[in-house]
Formats: structure tokens, sequence, C-alpha cells
């Protein structure tokens, strides 16, 4: 028998997908009912009070929780999230439910092993709810009291070797697609990149130093699986600088229609029939820079033209592969629209070295050199591509010391007002009037 | 319920502390295909819906199953995951960007088993455990934030909205008929801690209502200043107020044509709520995408300005990402993204061949960007 009535979630254990309502409410029984007699370090019916409380934001069509506290582990300023109800009495169990953030393994593989001894983690001292994952990649552990913040945190440090991920002005937890793991895209290492990363700019993450957040994000490719171009303050995004690599044997297998070469790797398997594919409607005639053509059963690309979008890769996936000659590009700057709209990562390093063998120094010497200038000069809570847009793009290039080039821009500016350096305008701006006027009147 | 220790020490924290050591080392998790052929992957296809194989140049061959699953999640459905993942996969499983799972064997006969015992598992109220899908030019999970669940500024709920819309969506999950994947995200208000703004259709929770003001107990738990500086747009300013039982006290004033409800200030200071019944919803935008494949990676559009929340399943925004989602199938070409096909046939047709109403909200008039979204030509249509 639930603890409380909920008649609207009940809605929504009905429909083909995976209903929460429905494990929500078999987590509150399992807990009640406590088979395998775990000593309940929080409230046995938490999970009947977090149901009760969202119904009764779903019949109110507004949240319960109150605002944040400030709870978290002795010496760290982020990875915990201090959250309370706003009807306690009605709902002791979730009076205090605070949010663990763990830092995440790269890539999201695990093992069984592990994952079994993080539930057990959080059955004995925790809700038992979790989120795989959240946004910005943590697995996020949600609801537990105060007392246990420090009791978890021992167990994950001690027994798991695990540590918390960011909150706050912090760097945040970086994350990355899955890379060379399982994808021939992938133009490095990023699971290697993430966890030097994470591993080198501990302080970064754990104690907040920065004017607000900063978010490291890792694509392999340009295809972009985690979207850093859209929402990291530095995305390092996989490119080449080489030729494509052709096999024309197997493009030849494409035009043929080869069932055992299906267009975009299979993607278009579905209860649609597009037709015979079409090399030159499908693949050359897309190139968005028209650098290919298909002729006498040859695929021509013009490599010194293509702008390496992955559309044509992507088509034919068996008969195209990336170059050889890797690395990555650095965009910085994006952000979610708040406040001054959303902005999109700008290109400021067209081609890093991602070398390991070197602790990957050209990359961290372009992170640091940004973080130099915005720890100096950020506003508080001022995102990286906001002080981008105060102080200018030149500024960036200043402080990371790159070199301006054609690469950085859509198309050059499109008005003249050029704040010009006293040292680049001849003879600098000190000038004698007297010396003017006795070639021009008063 | 007693409190059993872990051995801390509260009066000596520092004792046997371990700090700073960051995430576990992803080489212990890889199952042997992917140790094995990390890489050096030849090729890879989508089987099915939501069935992947990736073939090595050693000739290994890694099959995946897919499956769609509400980021919200029990213990007891991750044990059931290790379940499933010890019977079938070694051990080993991971987890996607946008909240699947899967499942990874090494060989083609261990698939069929796999796919039939994770699409045997339901729920006590019907659903799928683990849908399998999400794959290819397909619908595939929705990348979303807390909501009520866990929030204290959403305008909307996360699970809630999201299962009301998969459930809509659930044919395109499990299926390719799409002109390109089309990808769904889901954010409680416009703090965007999901950051949907580059999604194909974006759901945006949405206040409309400035703050309340708790006049009298504003300066007891909060901090001014703190509450002034956490304005974006500095509607706040500090106040003196005379309560009804004519005392002064210290609080702030909100100039409320100012506030554009993001409640940074309800986050430094819990006497200025702004959560509401009929001001809160949901935005609908659209058109956005990440990758740079094609075309550039662009931002998406607010293509319907306010929809009510109907709990407990929005039937108004699930009509409209209906539509939406089935003009863009009859209307695009293969390989073209949402956006993409709204630019090619003009954003007037969009609103004509997706039903959707055009009203003056939709009109850009914050800041300078404002100005670009205009229209400066006189290239349209009727």
């Amino acid at each position: 028998m639930a603890k409380h009535e909920t008649p609207m979630l009940d809605e929504l254990e009905s429909g083909p997908w995976p209903s929460f309502v429905s494990d929500l409410k078999a987590q509150a029984e399992k807990r009640a009912k406590n088979e395998e007699g775990i000593e309940f370090q929080i409230p046995v019916d938490v999970c009947d009070d977090l149901l009760g409380v969202l119904e009764l934001s779903f019949k109110h069509g507004r949240t319960h929780w109150k605002h944040g506290g400030i709870v978290g582990v002795f010496g760290y300023g982020g990875g915990v999230i201090g959250r309370y109800c706003d009807s306690p009495d009605k709902f002791p169990g979730v009076e205090a439910f605070h949010t663990m953030r763990v830092n995440h393994p790269a890539g999201k593989y695990y093992t069984t092993e592990y994952l079994r001894q993080l539930c057990d983690l959080w059955d004995f001292r925790g809700s038992g709810i979790t989120n795989m994952h959240g946004s910005t990649g943590d697995i996020i552990l949600l609801g537990t009291t105060t007392p246990q913040l420090e009791e978890i945190f021992w167990t994950l440090t001690h027994d798991m070797n695990q540590d918390l991920g960011g909150s706050g002005s912090n760097l945040r937890t970086p994350s990355d697609c899955l890379g060379e793991t399982r994808c021939e895209y992938s133009c490095y290492d990023t699971s290697a990149l993430v966890y030097f990363l994470t591993n080198e700019y501990q302080d970064e993450l754990h104690r907040p130093a920065f004017p607000y957040k900063f978010k490291f994000k890792l694509d392999g490719c340009p295809n972009g699986c985690v979207a850093s171009i859209a929402r990291s303050d530095m995305s390092f995004i996989g490119t080449w600088r080489d030729d494509i690599k052709i096999d024309q044997d197997a493009v030849n297998k494409y035009v043929e229609n080869d069932p055992a070469y299906p267009a975009n790797a299979g993607a278009y398997k579905g209860s649609r029939d597009w037709g015979p594919f079409d090399i030159e409607k499908e693949v050359t005639g897309l190139c968005p820079t028209k650098c290919m053509k298909f002729e006498n059963k040859k695929l021509f690309i013009d490599n010194a033209n293509c702008t390496r979008c992955m559309h044509c890769i992507n088509v034919m996936p068996r008969a195209l592969r990336i170059g050889d000659d890797r690395g990555l590009s650095i965009l910085v700057g994006a952000k979610a629209p708040i406040l001054d709209g959303a902005q999109m990562g700008s290109l400021l390093a067209p081609f890093v070295e991602v070398n390991p063998d070197n602790d990957y120094e050209e990359i961290t010497e372009i992170i640091e050199n940004v973080w130099d200038w915005w720890m100096e000069e950020g506003k508080n809570r001022e995102r990286l591509g906001e002080l981008i847009m105060r102080q200018g793009f030149q500024k960036l290039l200043e402080v990371t010391g790159i070199d301006p080039m054609p690469q950085h821009v859509q198309y050059p500016r499109t008005n003249p007002y050029i704040f010009w350096k006293e040292d680049e305008v001849e003879g600098g701006w000190e000038r004698d009037v007297e010396e003017y006027r006795k070639h021009h009147q008063r | 319920m007693a409190f059993i220790s872990t051995g801390y020490d509260p009066s000596k924290p520092m004792e046997n502390r371990i700090t700073d050591i960051g995430p576990r080392d992803h080489n212990e998790f890889y199952p042997p295909v992917i140790k094995n052929n990390k890489g050096k992957w030849s090729h890879h296809e989508i089987l099915e819906p939501g069935v992947l194989v990736h073939v090595g140049e050693s000739g290994d061959e890694c099959y995946t199953v897919r499956v769609g699953g509400a980021r919200l999640m029990s213990t007891s459905l991750i044990n059931e995951i290790c379940d499933i993942a010890d019977k079938h996969c070694d051990g080993y499983v991971r987890f996607t960007t946008r909240n699947n799972v899967e499942f990874m064997v090494d060989s083609k006969d261990k698939v069929e088993p796999l796919k039939n015992d994770l699409a045997s598992r339901k729920f006590a109220g019907g659903s799928f455990k683990f849908p399998i899908g999400g794959t290819g030019a397909g619908i595939t999970n929705i990348v979303h934030t807390q909501g009520w669940i866990h929030c204290h500024t959403p305008a909307t709920d996360a699970s809630g909205t999201v299962k009301a819309a998969m459930d809509v969506l659930f044919e395109d999950f499990q299926d390719m008929r799409l002109p390109a994947q089309l990808r769904v995200s889901m954010a409680c208000c416009l703090n965007m801690c999901g950051a949907v703004h580059c999604s194909d259709i974006a759901i945006l929770g949405y206040h409309r209502k400035p703050p309340m003001l708790d006049h009298e107990y504003l300066d007891k738990v909060c901090e001014i200043p703190l509450a002034v500086a956490s304005c974006p747009t500095a509607a706040i300013k500090p106040a003196k107020v005379t309560l009804p039982d004519g005392k002064e006290v210290k609080s702030v004033d909100v100039k409320n044509e100012r506030c554009m409800y993001c409640g940074n200030c309800y986050t430094m200071c819990p006497s200025m709520p702004l959560a509401d019944t009929e001001g809160d919803g949901i935005v609908l935008m659209a058109g956005g995408k990440v990758s740079n494949r094609i075309s550039d990676p662009k931002f998406s559009k607010v293509v319907v300005g306010f929809l009510p929340n109907d709990m407990p399943r929005w039937p108004s925004m699930t009509d409209a990402i209906t539509k939406m989602v089935e003009a863009y199938a009859a209307g695009a070409e293969k390989y073209e993204r949402l956006g993409d096909w709204a630019e090619r046939i003009g954003w007037e047709k969009f609103f004509e061949v997706c039903e959707l109403d055009f009203t003056h909200h939709l009109i850009d008039d914050f800041r300078q960007q404002a100005y670009m979204s205009w229209r400066q030509s006189t290239q349209f249509k009727f």
C-alpha cells in the first residue's frame, strides 16, 4: 500500500516509454520490504515521500524544493548540492535531499562490479535514486542527508578509488564522446585526454577560484556527439590536416548498392524506402564546398578545399576514412542563452597536436593562458564567452599568443572602426599642435 | 536506524583523508573487445534500429544493443542492468551521452538472446524497461534536467514532460524513417542546465512572472547585496519597505519590466519565490544542431512562445511536437536536418506546414542579435 495517493503520476505509468514513476514505486516498495536487511541511514520512506512531493508539484504546477543550502564535504567547494523540501511536515523523508555528483569514467563504460558497489553504498546511505547521468556527465546520486555526506565521500575515496565531480564556480567535470574506444571517426583518444585534464586540474575542479563555471567537453570528430561546440567554455574537436583516405573499390560497392555497404552505415534501414543509393545526389551533390566528383567509377576529392564536415565519410564509412595527420581544434566561449544570448564556440586554435608524451603541452598552454586572463579580468559570474565579447577576440589572441588568421572569422568585419594600437601607427599619437598650426591656420 | 560511521571523525576531518583522486581510470572498465580494438576500428553498421556492429581492423566484431531509459533511475534498475550485463556481456555495460544504455557482445549469436531478454522486461505499470532503438535517422532519447523532482527553480517538470513526449515519439525511437536524426532536448528553466539551445526540437520550461517579495523575512534570511548582485538584468535594487504594522524593514525592489524570470535571485534569496501555476509553462524551440555536417552548427529558434503546464501528460506540447515531426518527415530531403529544412523552405512555410501560430512573441527584441533575425530582403514567400 503506497504511503501517498499519486493519481496524476499514476497516469505516467502507461505508454511504452520506461516510466520513472513505476521505477520509483518499485524502489519505494523494495525499501519498505527491505529483504536484504539494510540498515538504512536515511528515512526508509524517502522514495514514498519523493513520489508524494512530486505529485503535489503536479497538482500545484510549482516546485516544492527550497533553494540550496551550504552543505558539502570538508575542503571542497563543489560536488554537493544542498536541497531541502518546503513541505517537510507532509514529506519528512525528503526534508533534506542533497545531491552528490560523482565524477563518471571517460566514455561512461562500467563494470557491473563497480556499479553494484555504488548501488550498495547508495541504498545504505542515500535514497537509492540516481541520474545516469546528469547533463554535465556526472553520475548523480539524488537525495541524502547532511550527516551522510562525509561518510559517503569517505567510502567513495577509501573503498572505491572514486572522487566527486564539480559544481559552482569551478571547473565542471570534463566529459567526452566515446572516441577511439568504439568509433572509427575519432581523430584522437578523447578518453585519455579527458582523464588527463580531469586529474591535472583537480584543484580547479574541487575548489572554486573562477569567476563562474567552466566546462571542458571533448568531441572526437566534427560530428560533435557530446555537443561540445554548443555547451563548453572550451571545446576540443578532433580534426585532420591531410587527405581523406579513399578505398575506390568500396566506393563502387556503395554505387552498386551492395547490401553490405548501406548508405550512412545503415542509418536509413527503417520503414521508409528511400530508393537506390545515388552518389551524386547523396554525396558529391551535398558536399558543402563542392570539392568532390565521381567520374569513371572513381571518386576525386580536392582535399585542399575540404572543410571536413564529415558528410561523405558518414555516408560511406567503409570507403572513406579520416586522414592520418590528426589533432584537434579548440573552440572557446560556448554557453546557453543566459544572459546576453546563446554563444556557439568560436575557433581559437585550428590545429593542436594531441601528444600524451609531452603531457599534452600544446593544449595545457592554451588552457592556462585563457584561465590566467579570465581569472584576472572576468567579472563575477561572467562566462569566458562574455569576457571575449567584452574585451574582444583580439585580446583573446593576444593572451594566448595565437596569430590572427582568416580561419578565425566567418567574414572580415563590416565596419572600419579598428582600435589601432599606438605602436601600429607610424610616429605614435604624441603630436605637436604648434608645428601643425604653422601649416594650418586656426 | 542507528548511525553507522565509516571511521570518519568530524573533529579531525583531515585524518586519513583522501582527496583529489579524480574519476576511476576508464581502462579498468573496457570489455575485452573494446580494449583490444580501441583506435583500430575499421567500420560500423546499424543492422536494425537499436543494433549496431563495429568491426575492427583485426576482424573482431562488437555488437551493441542500445536501449532507452529514464535518466532518473533507481538502484534496483541499475542492479537489473548489471544482472543483464553479467548474463550476456561478461559484466560490462556503458551509458551514452543521451541517457541510453548500451549492452555489448563480441559475437553475433549472442545478439538475439540479449535482445529477447531486454525486450521482455517490463515495469509493473506496463511500460518497457529497456526499449531497443535510438539509432540512425530516428529519434533517440531526450537529454533533460531535473524539474520538479529535485530543482528549486523549474518552471515545469522534466521527467514528466519527457515521458509524455517519448510516449508519442516512441515509434520513431524504434524506427529510422526520418530524413536525418532528430534530437529532442528538455530544460526546465531558462538557465538551461541541459543546454537545449542547439536541438532539432527543444522543450523549455519558462516562468512568466517576476519574483514575489517576502518583505517581512527578506532581510532576516538573505544578504541583500547578494540578491541585488545576482540579477543579470540589474532589475533589483535595495529598498526600505513599511510593513502593514507600520514597521520599516530593509528589503529589495524589483523593476518588473526588466525581469527575465531566471530565478537567480531566488537561488540567492529564498524570500523571492517566482514559481506560479498560471505563469509557468513550456516554450518550444526548433531547428538547432551541434554537428558540423553539411551546414554549420546552429541555434534553435522559438517556435511556440508559451504552452500551459497541463499535467500529467502535457497534450498541447506533445501535439505541437508531433506536428513538427510529421511535417519534417513529409517535407525534408534525405540527410536534411530539421533546421536546414526550415531554412530551405523558409520559416514562413515552416509555420504553415507545421500548423503553428506565429505571434509577436516570436520576433526577437532582446539586445543586439535581434536585428540579425529580422528580414532584410524582399525574398520571402506569400
